[in-house]
């Protein structure tokens, strides 16, 4: 290999390094200085540095570095990567918000550094663009939910939760490392442009075909796709409502971009069509088997829930499966849709989750039944639920109806689109009738369930309040006018 | 073209009602919501007879236009506009809402939430019956069901629960249809708008693009083109609804709170309608002529069985419910006998255009007499502690006779009696339609027949007769109702007696329709 600067590199990295640094600082401040503070004081110094972090990160995104051909080797920053980061970094900040008056755990500095080095390892999976830092990236973020999954001590279940979570994680990431081997191997590079052009021209061989279906098994993993989603609803239910917050919104959208980019840079020649009588052999018709799978059995199952986290877990498996039908449209469309479904997406589940950190404090679990009289207590809280249950059921004019529309449009408006492909669309609009189904379960709950004892005025907590609130007007915002992202996201990726 | 967006004015003030109703709350008890809301529902019908006002008759192009660039990316657009069909759809929801409003109860819990929703759904409805492109179409089109959900899961009957996660279901599946369909249309066009979407069905350019750009090899042009038809069309036929897709609406329209099946049957079905008018007919011409047959048997046996059921029932609302799917199985009628055969013989042109004129008339005329009639159940209802059993009363014409009146001409204008508006309805769209194909206006006289024989046996069970000594106590209209029922009979009989009033705004609509059906190959 040549010389290597890795000055440049680094001079890419700087959003990164600056979470990584505060990431450090909070650690430090805890260790040193705030231990002995109540705890609320730790939470908001903890935070306030995060934020500031986050900030600075979000301004040097902005800012930007244009990109030498040595840092191309290894990143791809600006773009759609910068709205992709700048999301991330967003989204993480509301799950850490949220955590702000829980009790879950005493180890504060602990969770928001591990919480900070994860949001790196998400943005590194962004930039990647390198099977080995792809790799590396994706461990970084496993590691650290692993770790925070366990964070829950108050829950019983969490141990389970999380060594279900790592175990069943463990075995994915050996099948994407072997899987990323295989392509390493048959193509002698690991740069994804530079795969893409080893593969120009040639078929598919049985190298290939294994090294594919073992990346989709990873990748189907972190996910959450039919049928390597056994972990979500264990890990949802037993983790914080704070870590349950990020790994249903950051790291669904820092996988899906990663793999979308997987998928149709390098393994672009390979995509292979579906077709109802004669389908030729690749990555789309893995992606079409996975997605028929999470649509049936995510909204399916999420129907016979009594958990709201179990409900969120099942109901994210059949999100996976509609953002896959964005995917396999292969196209920019596809692309920008995908990443506005996904932000969008994200909004509703940290608001929700929010919510559900409410009432786990105060009536004691998220079970859905402890969500009657909910808007009684709470009525703007309800309010901003009805708006994420809603946009999550795809009801305009909220965020999540554009999203599925516009995946839908950039699917069936897909040169490579065949007959199955509209089906497969007919399908997955047939089972977001079936959601609706269990999103206004909740909001029976929430809205027309009334218990019989006169509940006592329950403490209220600006800090969720707030968060509810600005996910609830992100999500109309957005709905109303989705082009405020949707005309840059595409104009960057075509 | 922009000029005064006096659409979009009539379209949000109810919504920004609702929105000062909630911001406010509930706090002062002195207040009162049904007021509010009737102040904003005055509002809105001044600014609908503003419009109507407005209006030139002569001009077959849309009028009060209004466009701006909303998702460039997407080549999506806000852009509103009527002719005469939406006219006077946006009328008669200017006057039913208010209507709806009166016939509720004076105390209900949670009243402002009540008031706040229904304002929603005017909002909603006037948005369906303006907007000119399908992706807003849609929104307003979906942003009906969570209000109508609302206000029959909250304040309906004892079966509430399952009516209302029934009727969200159905119609969220049928309009799922629609979408997939219109994105699919979008797919190979590009558009949303309607009536460049309809220019290119016209000229054929819709099959090439289909064609050229949904590149589904393994489907014929025809197939894939019968298929989209079929998936929008599940949205009107659920809506409406056509038999076998109506199961959801007689426990829905029993169970939601008469004063909100007001809305159900008097505006809410005539989305469907309005659907079937302005987006299918115009765009699947073509597939609706290849399947015509099959499509005028649903639309005879809605109107047959339906009567038969109507008949069965004893529950008033329930009554009305399934006559309502008789009187709108009239307009599915009109139009199939349109959309069945080609025409450019002058006697093709004559009936279609009776046809056309009949069904939108009936649209109107049904809204208003439906309207009226589930208005005086709710007053029933409310005197009597939630009775509306046929045979619960007897002999109200003795004690009420004011009520008896209004609802005695009611019950006769929903049978069609001349004179009053629902025949020239009717009577148009068999005319027409008995020109167009014989067969299925014949056969649907036994709906005519029998709706004749419930209705007489509703009014002698009810109104005539021995009187119940329970009901010896009622009391008749009060003033306030008179608002209503004196506005709406006066109604019913200028549109009996004068029709051209309402027949003067639709010719030129009429005209074009009948043109762009004509012209469909």
């Amino acid at each position: 290999m040549t010389e290597f600067s890795y000055s440049a590199l680094l001079r890419l990295l700087v959003p990164e390094m600056i979470l990584v640094i505060s990431a450090l600082v909070i650690l430090a401040v805890d260790l040193v200085w705030a231990r002995e503070l109540p705890s609320t004081k730790r939470h908001t110094i903890a935070f306030s540095i995060s934020l500031f972090g986050g900030l600075a990160a979000v301004v040097s995104l902005i800012m930007g570095v244009t990109i030498s051909t040595e840092g191309a080797k290894w990143l791809i920053v600006g773009g759609a990567t910068s709205s992709v980061k700048v999301g991330l970094i967003g989204l993480t900040l509301v799950s850490l918000a949220i955590s702000i008056r829980s009790q879950f755990t005493k180890h504060l500095g602990e969770w928001y550094m591990i919480a900070l080095l994860a949001l790196v390892g998400m943005m590194l999976m962004a930039s990647a663009n390198n099977l080995l830092l792809a790799f590396v990236a994706l461990e970084l973020v496993s590691l650290s939910f692993y770790t925070l999954v366990a964070f829950h001590r108050s829950s019983k279940d969490a141990m389970e939760g999380a060594l279900k979570y790592f175990l069943l994680g463990g075995v994915s990431a050996a099948f994407t490392l072997f899987g990323l081997s295989f392509v390493y191997g048959a193509t002698h590079a690991l740069n994804f442009t530079d795969i893409a052009t080893q593969l120009a021209g040639s078929s598919l061989s049985p190298l290939l075909t294994v090294g594919m279906g073992a990346i989709a098994i990873g990748f189907g993993f972190k996910i959450a796709a039919v049928p390597m989603h056994l972990w979500a609803p264990d890990a949802y239910q037993t983790a914080a409502p704070p870590v349950g917050s990020l790994i249903a919104s950051a790291s669904k959208l820092a996988s899906f971009y990663l793999f979308a980019r997987i998928w149709s840079t390098a393994l672009g020649n390979l995509s292979g069509s579906v077709g109802l009588e004669n389908s030729d052999l690749g990555w789309v018709l893995i992606l079409t088997v996975l997605a028929i799978g999470s649509l049936i059995i995510g909204n399916l199952a999420a129907i016979v829930q009594t958990s709201l986290k179990r409900l969120l877990a099942y109901s994210a498996v059949a999100h996976a499966g509609y953002v896959l039908i964005g995917l396999m449209a292969n196209t920019p469309d596809g692309m920008a849709s995908v990443i506005y479904y996904l932000l969008t997406y994200g909004l509703a589940v940290t608001g929700t989750f929010a919510l559900i950190s409410l009432v786990e404090e105060t009536r004691g679990n998220d079970q859905i039944q402890s969500f009657a009289n909910f808007h009684r207590c709470y009525p703007v809280e309800a309010f901003c639920l009805l708006i994420f249950l809603l946009s999550l059921a795809g009801i305009p004019p909220l965020a999540g109806f554009f999203g599925k529309f516009y995946l839908f449009a950039a699917a069936l408006k897909s040169p490579s689109t065949s007959a199955a492909m509209f089906w497969l669309v007919v399908g997955a609009i047939a089972m977001s009738a079936v959601s609706l189904y269990y999103y206004l379960k909740v909001l029976k709950q929430v809205y027309v369930v009334d218990t019989q004892s006169r509940l006592q005025r329950e403490r209220s907590d600006p800090t969720l309040k707030i968060i509810a609130i600005l996910m609830a007007v992100g999500i109309l915002a957005l709905g109303c006018f989705p082009d405020l992202i949707v005309g840059d996201l595409l104009a960057d990726l075509q | 073209m922009n000029g005064f967006p006096i659409i979009s004015l009539l379209t949000f003030t109810p919504l920004i009602g609702a929105v000062l109703l909630l911001l406010k709350g509930n706090k002062k008890p002195g207040s009162n919501p049904n007021q509010f809301g009737l102040g904003v529902c005055g509002i809105a019908l001044l600014l609908g007879v503003y419009i109507a006002f407005s209006f030139d008759p002569a001009a077959s192009a849309l009028q009060a236009t209004e466009r701006f660039e909303w998702i460039p990316t997407l080549n999506l657009s806000y852009s509103v506009g009527i002719d005469g069909l939406s006219l006077l759809m946006v009328l008669l929801t200017t006057l039913l809402t208010p209507v709806s409003l009166i016939a509720a109860p004076a105390k209900l819990p949670r009243k402002h939430h009540y008031v706040a929703l229904v304002l929603l759904l005017e909002t909603g409805l006037i948005g369906t019956f303006t907007a000119t492109n399908f992706f807003l179409w849609f929104l307003y089109w979906e942003i009906c069901l969570i209000p109508a959900f609302f206000l029959i899961r909250l304040w309906g009957g004892p079966n509430r629960s399952d009516a209302a996660v029934q009727f969200f279901i159905y119609t969220f599946v049928g309009s799922a249809g629609l979408l997939l369909s219109f994105l699919a249309l979008f797919a190979a066009t590009g558009t949303f708008d309607f009536a460049v979407l309809a220019e290119q069905a016209r000229s054929g350019v819709l099959t090439a693009n289909i064609a050229n750009n949904l590149g589904w090899a393994d489907i014929p042009i025809k197939g894939i083109s019968l298929i989209l038809f079929c998936l929008a069309f599940l949205g009107v036929a659920v809506k409406v609804p056509l038999y076998p897709f109506h199961t959801w609406l007689p426990s829905t329209y029993a169970e939601a709170p008469t004063s909100i099946t007001i809305l159900l049957t008097g505006l809410m079905s005539k989305m469907g309608v309005y659907a079937l008018l302005r987006l299918i007919v115009p765009i699947f011409g073509a597939q609706m002529q290849i399947l015509a047959t099959p499509l005028l048997a649903l639309a005879v046996v809605t109107i047959v069985f339906s009567a038969f059921a109507a008949y069965r029932q004893e529950d008033l609302k329930r009554i009305f419910a399934y006559s309502s799917i008789n009187h709108l199985g009239y307009c599915f009628l009109g139009v199939f006998a349109i959309t069945s055969g080609t025409g450019l013989t002058e006697s093709w042109q004559n009936d279609a255009g009776a046809a056309f004129n009949g069904v939108i008339l009936q649209m109107f005329n049904h809204g208003i007499i439906a309207g009226l009639i589930f208005f005086l159940i709710a007053r029933l209802e409310l005197r009597s502690e939630g009775q509306r059993g046929i045979t619960d009363f007897g002999g109200l014409r003795s004690v009420m006779p004011l009520y008896s009146t209004a609802l005695g001409v009611a019950l006769f204008a929903s049978l069609g009696l001349p004179g009053l508006s629902a025949f020239i309805g009717e009577f148009l769209i068999f005319k027409g339609a008995f020109g167009l194909v014989k067969w299925a206006p014949i056969v649907s006289t036994i709906g005519l027949l029998l709706t004749a024989i419930f209705v007489l046996g509703v009014i002698q069970r009810l109104l005539t007769g021995p009187l119940n000594s329970r009901w010896k106590n009622l009391k008749d209209l009060s003033s306030e109702e008179t608002w209503v029922v004196i506005p709406s009979l006066l109604i019913i009989l200028i549109a009996g007696v004068a029709p051209q009033t309402l027949i003067h705004f639709i010719n030129a609509t009429s005209l074009q329709f009948i043109n762009l059906a004509a012209g469909t190959p």
